[in-house]
Formats: structure tokens, sequence, C-alpha cells
């Protein structure tokens, strides 16, 4: 049994928190207690129906202003696949939380209202799901019952939708017409629309390919620890504990160790379980080498044909994410893998309009939610990936001097001259 | 379909592995909040994988409320001796002691509250930066949204409108004096995941897990183990029942259920089966809607 991860996104009242709590239901995810206590209380609330939206109801403040605020995570299986689910809200304002819902996703749900067809707000998540590279997408054309299960009306949406999607970085995207509240095409068959042929939501969620989403090709394993037992049975003993984040490593291969750029030859994968012959990513390993060199936290073993790029300079995309604007010339530490330097902003090359796609090249105050192409320079190398390659070895987050507060989440951007 | 892919378990497991070397990697003095129930043994047993063949390089952390199941007790101290790491106790009673707490009053009255100045003055004393725990997203609505790394301030206390953004798996656990993180590998565990792990690895839990015969109050909906801390209520009767437990923690409010699940196939079995969450039988969760929250905020596990 596989793991997917989603995250899912749409504009207030598209119905997000039905379809989650539809899911649930539906795929007898919900227990007995919570049942009872969201029956309860949409009859406190003197509704007709069982609110399945109160299902994935969270803090007391989201209760006072009856919104969602933060992302929350849900989770369910079925015989075939467990998912996880970031649910992110939909306000303008949380641009932050859907950017971090969405780096760990394999898969984004868009809601789109039937009635409403595209808004704003679909192309914003959109752009973000796309930005973070997402490798699928699954479009919810949403409360079909309200524009009588039109065929016409949702062939128009995906024309609308297809058409923005050119813009978009994303390969794998896929619609589904639903009724949440009813549950037509969400985990059974609709009976209202015969003319869509496709796989249900949940089917698809089931099915979808998602053993490629990881890069088996570019072998990059961080060093999180060292592993020294003092023992007398493991005298001698140093494993490199870390998890791959790229490419199949197995022993007998040559590798290199950066930024220090010495060789060696990998003598052991293990693991508590026994030494394994292969180790893929999200494997948690711990690598011997054959040769005794100098090797700490932060450093990387990568495959001696195949290295990132080694550089001080970084030129990414970020998401800003704190309340305090991000301030030119002013420094940062930097997250990296395994690592953390220290870093300077040098240049916000432009900063993106995520309404219209469109670069805005005079705007450089950078604030909380805005997305902006920057260029920044660290106090030590960094062992770089493009994003587009690899979302571990490309993804970097800054953390304010002062604060502590995680600023920025950074992707960077394919420029290398290599 | 190629083979390099994990199984959900696997996946879980490489994840919780990776975030326990992270809490070794970024803090001085980490621990592990040890409860004896199967959420925290299944943590260390991560802890004993992540390390091997070093041992678990930080210690096990108990908050003992004097209210403790026995075989829990046992079961602690074995484990501590076969993993060779040390063990530190935040006592309750020594807290109400020195008067740093006052037991609760009333009909529902339970240590657990008290344990929250128990924990922060053992992490305190103890200098301790990062404690581990074993809670689980899908245990209850105010943890959905906890972050594996969670921030404290210097009371201990945790803001769920000021979280740290946590992005990829890039932990942030920089942090100001006094200040400490809660850490959480298995947030993204659910109980039938963890329940799954200890069958697939056979990892040994108290044996108040599995169903045995127990003399029992019937008491809020749940079956109350007989001890030597409560007193009968009027109409209330001590029965024999065969029973076990969902969840194990203070001895005075933990409920157990009807069950012949008397070996870990069964209680897979079960839980698959069981149509209430396991937290359904504390009566520390019911007494209102965001009691959870209410709790988290303050410094609880
Ligand atoms: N008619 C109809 N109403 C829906 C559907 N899905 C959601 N709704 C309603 O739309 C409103 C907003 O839904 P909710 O799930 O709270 O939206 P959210 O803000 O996106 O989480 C609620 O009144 C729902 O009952 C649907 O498929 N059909």
């Amino acid at each position: 049994m596989q793991l997917l991860r989603f995250t899912t996104a749409g504009s207030v009242d598209d119905g997000k928190s039905t379809l989650i709590g539809r899911l649930l239901y539906d795929s007898k995810s919900i227990f007995e207690d919570q049942l009872a206590a969201v029956q309860l209380s949409s009859e406190r609330k003197g509704l007709g129906h069982v609110d399945l939206s109160l299902l994935t109801d969270g803090l007391r403040a989201e209760r006072e202003q009856g919104i969602t605020i933060d992302v929350a995570y849900r989770y369910f299986a079925t015989p075939k696949r467990k998912f996880i689910i970031a649910d992110t809200p939909g306000h303008i304002q949380y641009t932050r939380n859907m950017v971090t819902g969405a780096s760990t996703a394999n898969l984004a749900l868009i809601l789109v209202d039937a009635r409403n067809g595209i808004v704003e707000q679909t192309c914003r998540h959109s752009f973000i799901a796309s930005l973070l590279q997402i490798p699928h997408l699954i479009v919810c054309i949403n409360k079909m019952d309200l524009v009588d299960y039109a065929e016409d009306r949702f062939n128009q949406i995906v024309e609308e939708y297809t058409e923005f999607a050119s813009k978009l970085d994303v390969t794998d995207i896929r619609y589904i017409p639903i009724s949440a509240l009813n549950g037509d095409n969400v985990v059974n068959r609709s009976e209202n629309m015969d003319w869509y042929q496709g796989a249900t939501l949940l089917n698809t969620l089931e099915t979808i390919h998602i053993a490629s989403d990881y890069n088996h090709i570019d072998g990059r394993f961080p060093v999180q620890t060292i592993i020294r037992p003092h023992s007398d049975e493991y005298h001698d003993y140093r494993g490199y504990a870390g998890r791959v984040a790229g490419g199949i490593f197995r022993p007998g291969d040559k590798v290199t160790v950066l930024p220090s750029g010495l060789s060696s030859k990998i003598k052991s994968i293990d693991t508590f379980g026994g030494a394994v012959e292969e180790a893929f990513p999200p494997m948690s390993v711990s690598i011997t080498l054959e040769d005794d060199i100098d090797i700490s936290r932060g450093d990387m073993i990568v495959k001696q044909n195949n290295q990132p790029h080694v550089s001080q300079e970084v030129d990414m995309m970020v998401c800003w994410l704190n309340n305090r604007p991000m301030q030119q010339g002013a420094k940062y530490y930097l997250r990296h893998t395994s690592r953390e330097v220290r870093s300077v902003i040098k240049e916000v090359v432009y900063k993106i309009d995520i309404n219209t796609l469109h670069r805005m090249e005079g705007d450089k105050e950078i604030k909380m939610n805005d997305i902006a192409r920057v260029r920044l320079r660290t106090t030590q190398p960094l062992m770089l990936d493009a994003y587009r390659k690899n979302r571990s070895t490309g993804s970097l987050i800054l953390v304010d001097e002062s604060t502590n507060e995680t600023v920025a989440a950074g992707m960077v951007v394919d420029s290398f001259n290599n | 379909m190629h083979k390099y892919y994990l199984n959900h378990l696997q996946e879980l497991e490489a994840e919780a592995i990776f975030v326990i070397r992270e809490v070794v990697a970024q803090f001085d003095k980490p621990g592990i909040l040890f409860s004896g129930g199967k959420d925290s043994i299944v943590v260390t047993h991560l802890a004993k994988k992540a390390f091997w063949p070093a041992k678990i390089p930080m210690p096990l952390i108990h908050i003992d409320t004097g209210h403790n199941f026995p075989e829990t007790m046992a079961f602690r101290d074995n484990l501590v001796k076969e993993l060779g790491v040390q063990l530190i106790v935040g006592s309750v009673e020594e807290s109400l002691r020195k008067g740093r707490v006052k037991e609760e009053t009333g009909i529902n009255a339970s240590r657990n509250a008290l344990q929250i100045t128990t924990l922060l003055d053992a992490i305190e004393e103890h200098k301790i930066d990062a404690a581990i725990g074993g809670a689980r997203r899908d245990e209850e609505k105010a943890r959905a949204k906890e972050r594996f790394f969670s921030h404290r301030d210097d009371f201990g206390q945790w803001d769920p409108k000021n979280q740290r953004p946590e992005l990829w798996n890039i932990f942030n656990g920089r942090k100001q004096m006094g200040e400490h993180f809660r850490v959480f590998p298995i947030s993204n565990w659910t109980e039938m995941d963890v329940w799954n792990y200890i069958k697939e690895q056979n990892i040994a839990i108290p044996s108040l897990y599995f169903a045995h015969q127990r003399q029992v109050i019937y008491r809020d909906n749940t079956w109350l183990p007989l001890s030597e801390f409560v007193t009968l209520r009027q109409g209330e009767s001590v029965e024999e029942k065969q029973i076990r437990f969902r969840t194990l923690g203070d001895i005075t409010i933990t409920g157990g259920i009807e069950s012949d699940a008397d070996t870990l196939e069964k209680i897979v079995a079960e839980v698959a089966a069981v149509r209430s969450t396991e937290r359904g039988n504390r009566g520390d969760d019911k007494r209102s809607e965001t009691s959870m929250e209410d709790r988290k905020k303050l410094g609880y596990f």
C-alpha cells in the first residue's frame, strides 16, 4: 500500500470542507463519536442535514470565525492507499499556508464552483501548485447539482482552465465534475452525469501513478549526523546517517563528498534491519565508506559522475512567509538539506503578480505572501539542483536572524551554466 | 511500475527516523517523552533504529502521575535496562509535595492538568531543549495542525496561531534561550498505522493492551479499572470483565473496552472494525469541546 499526499485548494465556499468531509465519510474513515459530534453541531446550527464540512473544522478561532486559518492535516485510507490531506485555506492572505501544504504534496485538488467558473483564486492556487512542482493536478468542478449537471458547463470550464494552464508548468491535469454535497463522482459514480466517462475522484486518487515522483537519477545523500557507537563490537564503525534525496545508491559506488571534493567508495548501506543492496528516496539509512575521510553534518555524498552545482550564489523563486517584509541587503540564515549557512539578499529580480502571472520588474518590495525571483549570496557553498529536477536538493528556507522565524521558502531556478 | 518505492509504513518509518535524527543533530539536550503507551514505545523503537548500532543518544523522560498501572512501570524499567539509556522521572507527587501544584477536588478530579507543571519543571531542571513525543495528528482536532517541530516559548506555551511554517522536510529548530521544542516524529501516523507497525515489527508492548480479565467499574460510558485510587460512587459496583485498553494513561481516568483481542492480529482486526476514536475513552478530553487545545496551549504533551 502506497502513501499519497495531497493538498486541497479553493476559494471560500467552493465546497472544500464538504468535499473532504465527503471523502472521509464515504470511505468510512469517520468514527462514530466524531460523527455524533458533527450531527450535534449541525442540529445546534439548525441545519436540516449533517454538515460534513464540520468534520474538518479545527481550532477555536476557526470555529468562531467559521473559516480555516492554517494548514490542517487529515488522514484516511482505503484498501488501496493511505492518504494524507494538507487542508489549506483559500484566502489571499494565506498564500503561505498553501505553499506550505503544497511543498510535500504529490497531488493538488483544485476546486472550482461550477456556477462561477475559473476565478482569480483558481489561477493563484494553480500557479502555486505549478511553482511548487506538484506532479499531479485534479481540477474538481463542484456544485454540478446547481448547474443541472450540465455537460456544456463542464466543458466550458475545462476549456477555460486548459487555456490558462498552458502558461503553467504542470503536465498531468485531470478534470472531474462532482457534487461534494450529494456525493456525485466523489466516491460513487454519479447517476446524474452519465455523459462523464472518466474515473471518480477517489478512484483517481487510488490509482494515479506516483512511484516516479521522486528523482531516481541524480545520487544525492545529505549527511544528517554521524553514528559512532564507541562499543567493542563496533569499535571503528562510522556511519553517515541521512535520507536519500535523489538517485539510487549501492555498495561499491564511487562517490564524492561535497563541498570538500574528497572521493571514496560506498562500503555498506546499513539499517537496523540489516545491510541493504540499494538505497533510494525517501529511505533513511546509514552509509559507511571505504576510506576514513572527514565528513560532518551538512556535507553531501553524491555519485562521482553526477554532481550538483556547488555555489555561493543562489538564483531562486521565493515565497515570503512573514509579516516583516524582506529587507534588501539583510542577512538570513539559510537552510538547505541538512546544511545551514548565512546569506544576504543581493537582488530582487522581479515580483510576480500571481493572478495574471505577469512579472513586475519595478516593484521590489517583498511582503508576506509575495512571490518573487531573488538572488542571494551565501557565506559557504551550497550543493544545489534545480527545484524542477529535485524537490529536496532544490528547496531551501530562510530564517530571520533575530526572531528565528521561518520567513521564506525558496526554490532554486535552473540557471547554472555548466 | 518499477520497484523503487516504499510502502506506506516504510515511508512513515523513514520520515520518523529522519525527524528523530534531525532532533539529535539540531539540539543540545533532547529527550524522549515516554509514557509507557504504545505511541511512545513506537517512537522509542524508531529512535533505536535511527542510531543503530549506537545506543539512543538521549534520555527517556517519564512524567509520573503517581496513578500508574503497575504493568506500565515494570515495562518501562525493563525497556530502559534493555536499551541502556538514562531515565528521567518527573513526579507529580513531588510537585504536590513541593506545593508547585494543588490536587484537584470534586467528582471529576484528575491529575491530568497537574502533569503540565511537572513536565515543564522537568524540562527546565534537566535543560531539555527538545522533547520528542508520540502525539499524532489524527488523534484529536487540535493536533491536526501541529508541526513536526513545535516551538514553545519560555513559559512552555504553544501558540497555535503563530506557528512556524514547515516546508518540505526542512526543520527549523532555532530558538532563544529558555525556549524549547516539542517534536512529533509520528505526526503522520494513524492509530491503524501504529498497530500495523507494532505487529509487523513485533514490538513488545505492555500486557494491558491485550484483552485480559480485570476488575472494573462502569463509569462515564467506559470500564474504569479498579485501583487503590478509585472510590465507588452511589450505584456503582465492581465487575469482572474481559477488557483491554486502547490507550494507557493515568489509571484513574483511562477506561478500557470489552474485547477478546488477545493477540496483535486480533487487535489490528478490532481497531479496523471499531467505530470510535481511541481518545473517546479518556475522561480528560470530554470536559469541553476544546479541552485538548486549551491544555496544549499551556504546555501539555
Ligand atoms: N449545492 C451544493 N452545495 C455545496 C456543494 N458543495 C458544498 N456546498 C455548499 O457550499 C457551502 C460552502 O461549503 P464548504 O465546504 O463550507 O466550503 P469551503 O469554504 O470551501 O470549505 C456550504 O453551504 C455547502 O453545503 C455541492 O456540491 N452542491
